[in-house]
């Protein structure tokens, strides 16, 4: 099948929903917005440099738009090198937990003209309003330091979204946005929030998953891999061995 | 062409990879080592993570070695006796090794343990080999020059359990070849690889072995330990990589083959400086990345949350 057909295909699909909510009545009664991605599944496989997903939805009046990507918590460690002796070595580290292994933020305007900061802040929009709580008691001073320098390696490795990108609106009530994911992007179950935004605060929300999956080989291999790790070890040795006697057999009698 | 590596978690170029492969085992094949030490820091070079370069070295010299020792095997020129009691230091000290790696790894200190490591293993063999070859071309010029005394009696044998090895034609306390198989088997463990680089030197030097039974003696005991180290990486580190192993022993073993026929044939001292040279390239870049200062400063460890 033709890969830019597959890359396409959700992109259309966002499309005609969207389409669809402009002739319906709008929003279902009660609720200030309605959101839906395009698709609910990222799937990894052999090729995989990266994806994008369309979030697209309708609000019950004017207003503006946060939609924040979050991936699973993970617990990180962040090791400071420190010069010893001549050379470089990991000579710190602080071990900060639930940190969201992906996050990105896009909106329908620049963040700051939106909310004032104690919202944004209480909301935890912004990479610099995640809460970062080492697990063991380190000085407040230190924490904020390696809190930083956990947030700007994140955004070099692509993990943490430098830009704010951005959600476009098609009229007053339609919104639509380009969710991206680079290649290196963590496995598991990622949770898209969508803020409705009203003269500088939050006046509805809706969240929605994501799953980011291996598939195919790869995962297969994967889980067998952590899974079944003795069965998997012995198989590499088997393999390494026959791939040896294999290799010598052309040469017997040499 | 990029392949995800599904263990690794990364990209590489296949081709990178399979140009990699195929060198290290010619290397392996004209000198008769398994080329671990010179994968391992060649797969960190292009972007695996070191974790990750140190079991694919190890399944790769699994590889290697089997096809090596079927080869000195044919010809009769291996040790068993000499090779299954080294093994047992070996399995051991490989044990103790991956043991190590695995701590030094929650330390967030193996990428330091394994490059400095590489630099003073690289840099001595590299060295030690240079002035042994440029040696014995200034001994060819000058015939007739001093000999080296073939056999030294020295505090080695005076150690107990004495036992025969008639394929090398030694008796000697068994002792040595255990404790020269542990100590080798620690540095498999940690930096995946077999060992035959320092293996063989210490056999022909210390234990007094005859030259033609110590590369299939060295590589038979050296399956064994790369082995154990290979699955022992797969079982409680999660390291291997079954893509990145399989596409390095497929142009490895290969490569040997085509290398032992190169061997064969070429002259070695020349040869053998060139290695040297290379072996010094590869330490000298892994001392300097050592000491000059990161683009960053800060690196992060990811757990399951």
């Amino acid at each position: 099948m033709n890969p830019g057909f597959l890359r396409r295909a959700p992109h259309r699909l966002g499309w005609a929903v969207l389409l669809f909510l402009a002739l319906a009545s709008g929003p279902a009664r009660g609720a200030a917005i309605v959101a839906d991605l395009s698709t609910h599944i990222i799937a990894i496989g052999g090729g995989f440099s990266g994806d994008s997903v369309v979030l697209f939805g309708a609000t019950d009046g004017p207003g503006d738009i946060i939609a924040v990507v979050r991936g699973p918590d993970r617990d990180m460690t962040v090791w400071r090198k420190g010069k010893v002796a001549g050379i470089w070595v990991n000579a710190e580290s602080v071990t900060f937990d639930n940190v969201p292994s992906f996050y990105s933020v896009a909106a329908s305007r620049p963040l700051d003209t939106l909310l004032p900061p104690a919202t944004a802040a209480l909301y935890r929009i912004g990479a610099n309003n995640l809460k970062y709580e080492p697990v063991s008691f380190v000085a407040p001073d230190r924490a904020r330091g390696f809190a930083e320098a956990l947030v700007e390696e994140q955004r070099r490795l692509g993990l943490f979204a430098r830009e704010t990108s951005k959600i476009a609106f098609l009229g007053e009530r339609l919104f639509r946005a380009t969710l991206a994911f680079p290649a290196n992007v963590p496995t598991g179950t990622y949770l898209v929030q969508i803020f409705l935004v009203r003269d500088r605060d939050v006046v509805g929300g809706q969240t929605t998953p994501l799953v980011v999956s291996k598939v195919g080989i790869d995962a297969a291999l994967y889980d067998f891999a952590t899974r079944e790790a003795a069965a998997y070890g012995a198989i590499a040795v088997l393999t390494a061995v026959v791939a040896g006697w294999l290799a010598s057999l052309p040469f017997r009698g040499l | 062409m990029d392949i995800y590596l599904p263990i690794a978690e990364v990209s590489v170029d296949v081709f990178v990879l399979l140009g990699l492969g195929a060198a290290i085992g010619v290397i392996s094949g004209i000198f008769g080592v398994g080329g671990g030490f010179l994968l391992t820091p060649l797969l960190i070079f292009i972007g695996v993570p070191p974790a990750m370069a140190v079991a694919a070295s190890a399944h790769q010299v699994v590889g290697a070695s089997v096809s090596g020792v079927l080869g000195h095997w044919r010809r009769g020129n291996v040790d068993f006796k000499m090779g299954f009691i080294m093994l047992l230091g070996g399995l051991a000290g490989s044990f103790l090794g991956v043991l190590l790696f695995t701590i030094l790894r929650r330390l967030g200190q193996i990428e330091l343990v394994i490059s400095l490591s590489y630099v003073a293993l690289l840099g001595t063999l590299g060295t030690l080999m240079g002035v042994e070859s440029v040696r014995t071309v200034l001994r060819r010029r000058r015939p007739g020059g001093s000999r080296r005394k073939l056999h030294q009696h020295n505090w080695m044998h005076g150690l107990p359990l004495k036992t025969r090895f008639r394929r090398s034609k030694l008796y000697i306390s068994a002792l040595l070849p255990i404790g020269l198989g542990f100590a080798i088997g620690i540095v498999a463990g940690v930096l995946g690889i077999g060992g035959g680089f320092m293996m063989v030197p210490a056999m022909i030097y210390m234990l007094g072995m005859p030259t033609a039974v110590v590369p299939g003696t060295s590589l038979l005991q050296i399956i064994f330990v790369a082995s154990n180290v290979t699955f022992l990486q797969a079982y409680t580190n999660h390291t291997v990589d079954a893509v990145l192993a399989l596409v390095l022993l497929v142009s490895g073993v290969l490569g040997a083959q085509v290398g032992a026929r190169i061997g064969t044939r070429l002259g070695g001292e020349q040869l053998r400086f060139l290695l040297a040279l290379l072996v010094l390239t590869v330490a000298a870049k892994l001392a300097f990345d050592l000491t000059v200062r990161p683009a960053s400063l800060y690196s992060i460890t990811t757990e399951q949350g």
